[in-house]
């Protein structure tokens, strides 16, 4: 992996990872131990499921919905995976870690349909995407910006999810995420926590608002 | 995807892979369906990743917020110790060190949080115990780290879905996905994957207590 460090410099561009925000919960939690919370909350994040229309409502109804969110996550990062592999950028041991993180990725996507499918919902269709695949360097930012939203995403949902079940799948799910960008950043020379000690959650607004560009229909 | 590897090695603890839902006891009553999706999904991928983490995460039924927090608290005092310790001890240097620095600043943080957030709910923190860490050198340190960071995720993973106030399960998150960040980046000092399996295994509590028995004092 020593090649794709010496690429990717330390001063990458986040163009896509405005993850501001954080939740209340988070924010009062901080709060709790005395340290500077976020101050721009938008607070929809944790606290979303008691009344009102969810977050996800457009992906389907509670859980189903969730899990549909994370479905349409999970085939974008799937297919940009694929798309590297196929792009001829990597080669040896940097190509293998890339197709390793996409196969794992493949496997969210099979059991996120699957637990679609076991609460009686409809999967979320697989989106047409398409991602600018320039240089390694250009193409590793990007991994580090999906897997880091990724991550972010699933802690966004985790206190929406109604099911202990579900809630048990998405986060054995949203810890590899975060594997993956650790890794990723890792790999950009970048801090392998870049919202310190706690992880900072996503708004399904800001995730599909970030993802938008790259989904051609 | 061709090279997937679906060995149970890859997990956190290998004894999770063989456990088999179906052979437990029915109290799961609703989350049947699920286990069974999960269980397919397993099936499709010749792992049984998706099966285990569900049944354990459904173990510490019972367990009060303040109960699951005290738990984390202890794996936190023996990851903060581990890491204070280790700033003379690893005998790290260069990036391993800032490495060292940044791990013991964020499990400190989370013993804080935690300590925190127990008293905030009324109830009292378990005080730190004294712990004894076997290793001698960098090598010695990694993999002791490595042990522990993939367990603190598993025993996040499998409490998380029995706390009941979604302001602090949306903390736990921002905590586990820290950890799962922390055993990313150690794995990769070991060259070793960073994400080994495509889920991560929870842990029940008595595994988790079992795990780090042998290093308190």
């Amino acid at each position: 992996m020593a090649d794709i460090k010496q690429l990717a410099g330390p001063q990458s561009r986040r163009k896509f990872l405005a993850v501001g925000g954080g939740s209340t919960a988070l924010a009062a939690f901080l709060a709790a131990c005395g340290s500077d919370s976020d101050s721009s909350s938008t607070g929809t994040t944790a606290m979303s499921s008691g009344g009102g229309k969810s977050e996800t409502a457009e992906f389907g109804k509670g859980d189903i919905g969730i899990l549909n969110y994370a479905l349409t996550l999970e085939y974008l990062e799937t297919a940009f995976y694929a798309d590297v592999v196929k792009s001829g950028l990597f080669k040896g041991a940097d190509l293998e870690t890339i197709r390793k993180f996409g196969s794992e990725e493949a496997e969210h996507v099979q059991a996120l349909t699957q637990a679609v499918k076991s609460l009686g919902g409809k999967p979320a269709p697989e989106p047409k995407a398409e991602f600018p695949l320039k240089s390694a360097k250009s193409v590793l930012e990007l991994a580090g910006t999906v897997e880091n939203l990724g991550a972010a995403a699933y802690l966004g949902q985790a206190a929406n999810i109604e099911s202990p079940e579900v809630l048990a799948s998405a986060l054995a799910i949203h810890s590899v995420e975060g594997r993956h960008a650790a890794a990723l950043n890792t790999l950009l020379g970048e801090t392998i926590t870049p919202d310190g000690a706690f992880a900072k959650p996503a708004d399904v607004k800001t995730v599909l608002k970030s993802v938008e560009p790259f989904i051609v229909g | 995807m061709s090279d997937r590897v679906t060995t149970n090695e890859q997990f956190a603890n290998p004894e999770l892979a063989a456990v088999r839902i179906a052979e437990d006891s029915g109290d799961l009553s609703r989350s049947d369906v699920l286990l069974k999706g999960a269980l397919a999904a397993g099936a499709v991928y010749g792992t049984l990743a998706v099966g285990p983490f569900v049944r354990k995460a459904l173990a510490m039924t019972g367990s009060s917020d303040v109960d699951i927090l005290n738990f984390a608290l202890t794996l936190e005092y023996l990851e903060s110790k581990f890491y204070e310790e280790a700033k003379s001890r690893a005998k790290a240097s260069g990036e391993l060190k800032s490495l060292v620095n940044l791990l013991a600043s964020d499990e400190k943080q989370h013993v804080e949080a935690l300590t925190a957030t127990i008293k905030q709910l009324g109830g009292k923190p378990v005080a730190e115990p004294k712990f004894d860490f076997p290793y001698s050198g960098t090598s010695g340190f990694l993999k002791l780290a490595q042990t522990f960071e993939d367990t603190g995720v598993s025993a996040y993973n499998g409490a998380a879905p029995m706390i009941k106030s979604k302001e602090v399960l949306a903390a736990a998150g921002g905590i586990v996905q820290v950890e799962a960040r922390h055993a990313a980046a150690i794995r990769l000092q070991n060259s070793e994957e960073p994400a080994p399996a495509a889920f991560d295994t929870p842990l029940d509590e008595k595994q988790v207590l079992k795990a780090v028995e042998p290093f308190l004092a």
